[in-house]
């Protein structure tokens, strides 16, 4: 099929702009009924510990209180918390609420009454005696240390992923290609150096909330700021042990996401008190809980051993990724993966080698956040290249235009896919050009006490989970000809309705209006996985194209029948059917009204979409800091990025995401620390501790496209929401590095540890 | 105790506890474009306008807005829909969560400072925190909205 691109590739303002720039009541508790029971949790002051006993008579008794549940009072079967296709590959390990606490912070009790200061009341009068039991807090000790996260015997794992809880073991594997150590030390340059990032949270602005209630047919709803819909329902009928056709979830606008809400933190609470008491019921988030007890980065320390050949050639990449999944393992066995599928590929390499281990430890469970393991995987990698190149005394620009992945390439750390398309070259050489590299490397002292340097990264990504992952929508003419598309993807504030509705203009040749956009619903929205692992653009926007193909095809079948003349003498041209080389014709208008008279077979059409490959996006990006000598303070001048994600489907709404996942790498990078008491309580639990960027902290930020054009993607695009945070990391370490002389491998990369590097 | 104050150009009155946040009475009020992102004075996203003046609704008292005006988005619609304009025009409104205290606080600077350089709307904005942007696209669409506003004088 033919298409023209009015819509695709053009800045077309999001569908639902109006109403959030007017602040209109479109997010989960501007929709929640006033009679909701109010639902707050109490949460464990340590770190691993055994109720012995819990006396919630005193509570129960506060006026308004309507339920305190505790362990004896929620199903015994485990589950996980985790979004992800079933069978999911995070172990079930989780109850609602459980005997024992595995962190500070773990849910304890359940409150649920009519004000919220009858519930704060009820849950200071909640006695509770603990067994305070040892605790495993650093996760270089978890792995066979004697004391066990999970020593209960019903936890199970439902994928083969080397998990092992009598071990503390989440997951483990080793694979690879070619014969490392031979390489290596056939090697004049090897080095070895560890890498540290931490637990850094999405801090999406609205916090997890849900709201639940009963509806006319006795079934659960949950109205839920949630990426997953799909996995919700399942992962709520498993976690209260009720059948999945008794629950529904709806998705309205959400306050951002960024991979937290992938996994379903707070829908199980006001789940199971609806259940309990019939009654409406919602549970918002504090930002103190959401600190404290949600589903941040997997802390990961990563050791890289590089080796090269007198001429500059990469010859192997060595990787070993420790990865801490706190107390309980959502998303443990899967993130772990991209921290060397996702960092490896970037190179040729004769030989690689990729060994992990996913640890419990009795810290908050981790979860999904923007770049799943790859983010991790890229800081180590990234920096122990630049490492290796200054060892050799290399342009690390140099080092990678001699090294790095090329379009047509087989890839074989990332499962032997061929890279289809690919401009990790021009990216890299635009970007060299937008920050004037070859005038400021490595570093210029500005005579003021200030030196400035500059770093650069390279980064990839995937689009969807191949095999597993499916995109779905369906399409249906209405009356006067108007379309209304359903998606079962999940809009995050990215855009998805939007694009995917541009798409469905260009493939049907009508107005952008004409395209009525609908999600997400699990009673009427077409099965789709949800909107992670960077796949609505590229999987979801190919069931829209498909879909849309269908309907073009029914359109026409259906004018023939109307206009009693053979499918073949029609087309549609967008507003009519008719025959080029005759003279019957009807409008998509006349055909939209007369469906809804004497009708056998709808309008309507939908596609599913699943990929047997996970196209990677590229990038490249180059920092410029400035140190202060004196102080270690760092300034970030300017970040310059260059994306390849294959054809731009909405300029506007890609560069936006750039800059947005720069600006939280830049926040990963620079601020956003991640420290524990002796205790195991979490220091930055507000955003007055947890500094995320404000906008005087981004310094310039200009990004610019690359395209290729990707033959598997819907016109040519592949993914772009994850990539995007993968760079700053290593490309500010490398920068500052140059600037100071002190190489920072423990985020984040702070004044003082410059400061202190320089004494040395 | 009970308060009167005006609330988007409407007089209203309330029975309020005395630990009631003015955040917690405009929602209340029905003002549900007022968000909470932080509860600890730091993101922005309660802003509205007290007597003119921007002040984040978490952190003031209730019963101190009596015999006072307050202005939320609900009230601001027309100027609403004129700075959003140009934040949707770049996208950079995104998850929308930020958009009304990011709006208000515009409102704000615009009456203070009419004709603001970049360094004066970073400044002024610098206590409205938005996760999604990377705030570029709204530093290019209050670029645009002050020229615009420059050309309307």
């Amino acid at each position: 099929m033919e298409r023209t691109m009015r819509y695709v590739n053009s800045p077309v303002v999001k569908k639902d702009a109006k109403a959030l720039v007017t602040g209109k009541p479109v997010y989960t508790d501007d929709l929640a009924p006033k009679n909701c029971l109010i639902v707050k949790v109490l949460r464990s002051p340590h770190a691993n510990a055994m109720i012995q006993s819990i006396d919630t008579s005193a509570a129960s008794r506060v006026q308004g209180i309507a339920c305190v549940l505790t362990w004896e009072d929620v199903p015994k079967k485990r589950f996980t918390m985790a979004g992800q296709t079933y069978p999911e590959a995070s172990p079930y390990d989780r109850l609602i609420l459980d005997q024992q606490v595995r962190f500070v912070g773990d849910a304890v009790a359940i409150v649920a009454g009519e004000t919220e200061k009858a519930v704060d009341k009820a849950l200071k009068l909640i006695r509770v005696k603990y067994e305070v039991l040892p605790a495993v807090l650093d996760f270089r000790t978890a792995k066979d240390n004697p004391v066990l996260v999970h020593p209960e015997d019903n936890w199970h794992a439902l994928c083969p992923v080397g998990a092992d809880n009598t071990r503390n073991l989440c997951a483990s594997a080793v694979s690879g290609d070619g014969d490392v150590e031979a390489v290596l030390a056939s090697c004049p340059y090897v080095i070895e150096r560890t890498y540290h990032t931490l637990a850094n949270q999405q801090a999406m602005m609205e916090t997890f909330r849900a709201y639940t209630y009963l509806d006319t047919y006795g079934r659960l709803n949950v109205v839920a700021s949630t990426q997953v819909p799909f996995h919700a329902r399942r992962i709520l009928a498993h976690a209260l042990d009720i059948p999945k056709s008794r629950v529904r979830v709806i998705k309205p606008r959400i306050g951002g996401g960024f991979g937290a809400k992938q996994t379903v933190v707070a829908e199980v609470y006001p789940a199971i008190v609806t259940m309990k008491t019939g009654l409406p019921a919602k549970m918002l988030y504090t930002r103190y809980e959401s600190q404290i007890a949600s589903s941040p980065r997997h802390e990961m320390e990563i050791t890289v051993r590089a080796g090269a050949d007198a001429d500059g050639t990469l010859k192997a990449l060595d990787v070993y990724s420790l990865s801490n999944t706190g107390a309980y393992g959502e998303h443990g066995p899967t993130t772990v993966g991209l921290s060397g599928h996702k960092s490896i590929p970037l190179y040729r390499t004769e030989a690689h080698r990729f060994v992990y281990d996913v640890v419990y430890t009795n810290r908050m469970s981790s979860g999904a956040y923007r770049g799943y393991g790859a983010t991790q995987g890229i800081f180590a990698v990234e920096s122990a290249i630049n490492e290796l190149a200054e060892k050799m005394g290399m342009d690390p620009v140099t080092f990678r235009e001699k090294n790095m992945v090329r379009e047509g390439d087989i890839m074989p750390a990332y499962y032997n896919e061929k890279s289809n398309s690919c401009a990790l070259d021009r990216c890299l050489a635009r970007a060299k050009e937008m920050i004037g590299w070859d005038e400021k490397y490595p570093a210029r002292d500005m005579g003021n006490g200030k030196v400035r340097g500059v770093g650069v990264a390279l980064a990839m990504q995937g689009s969807s989970i191949s095999n597993v992952d499916v995109g779905s929508v369906s399409i249906k003419v209405n009356d006067d000809g108007f379309y209304t598309l359903m998606i079962g993807a999940s809009d995050m504030g990215t855009g998805c309705d939007t694009i995917l509705a541009q798409m469905a203009a260009d493939c049907l040749d009508c107005d952008i209006d004409e395209i009525v956009v609908y999600g997400t619903d699990t009673d009427i929205s077409p099965y789709d996985s949800g909107s992670y692992a960077s796949s609505t653009t590229y999987l979801t926007g190919m069931a829209v194209v498909q879909a849309c193909e269908k309907l073009r095809k029914n359109i026409i079948e259906k004018a023939a029948k109307y206009l009693n003349c053979d499918v073949s003498t029609l087309e549609f041209d967008g507003k009519k059917v008719y025959q080029p080389e005759g003279d019957k014709e009807i409008t998509l208008r006349d055909i939209g009204n007369q469906i809804m008279c004497n009708n056998d077979d709808d309008l309507t059409a939908s596609a599913s979409h699943s990929s047997p490959i996970s196209p990677p996006p590229f990038m490249v990006g180059m920092a410029e800091v400035e140190v202060d000598k004196e102080t270690g303070a760092i300034e970030l001048i300017d970040y310059v990025a260059v994306v390849d994600c294959g054809t731009v489907v909405n300029p506007n709404l890609a560069r936006v995401q750039t800059e947005g996942g720069l600006a939280q790498g830049i926040g990963m990078a620079l601020y956003e620390d991640i420290t524990y008491s002796e205790k195991g309580q979490l220091y930055q639990n507000s955003l007055m501790q947890y500094k995320i960027p404000s906008r005087l902290d981004v310094g310039k930020i200009r990004v610019e496209f690359e395209s290729s054009y990707e033959p598997t993607g819907p016109f040519g695009a592949k993914s772009i929401g994850e990539i995007v945070i993968n760079t700053p990391s290593p490309a500010i370490a490398q920068a500052v590095y140059h600037a100071s002389h002190v190489r920072v491998r423990e985020l984040p990369i702070t004044a003082e540890k410059i400061f202190f590097g320089m004494q040395k | 105790m009970r308060i009167q104050f005006i609330l988007n150009g409407r007089k209203t009155d309330a029975d309020i506890d005395a630990d009631l946040t003015l955040y917690s009475l405009l929602r209340d009020k029905g003002c549900l474009s007022v968000k909470c992102g932080c509860e600890t004075a730091n993101c922005g996203l309660c802003t509205v306008l007290l007597d003119g003046k921007s002040v984040l609704s978490c952190s003031v008292p209730a019963g101190r807005v009596d015999g006072r005006e307050v202005y939320t988005l609900e009230g601001l619609q027309s100027e609403a829909e004129e700075i959003g304009c140009f934040l949707a025009e770049e996208g950079g409104e995104q998850c929308g969560f930020c958009s009304p205290g990011f709006i208000v606080n515009v409102i704000a600077l615009g009456n203070e400072i009419p004709e603001p350089t970049e360094e004066e709307i970073k400044e002024y904005m610098a206590g409205n925190l938005c996760r999604c942007s990377g705030y570029m696209s709204q530093m290019r669409a209050l670029t645009k909205y002050f020229q615009y506003k420059k050309g309307e004088r």
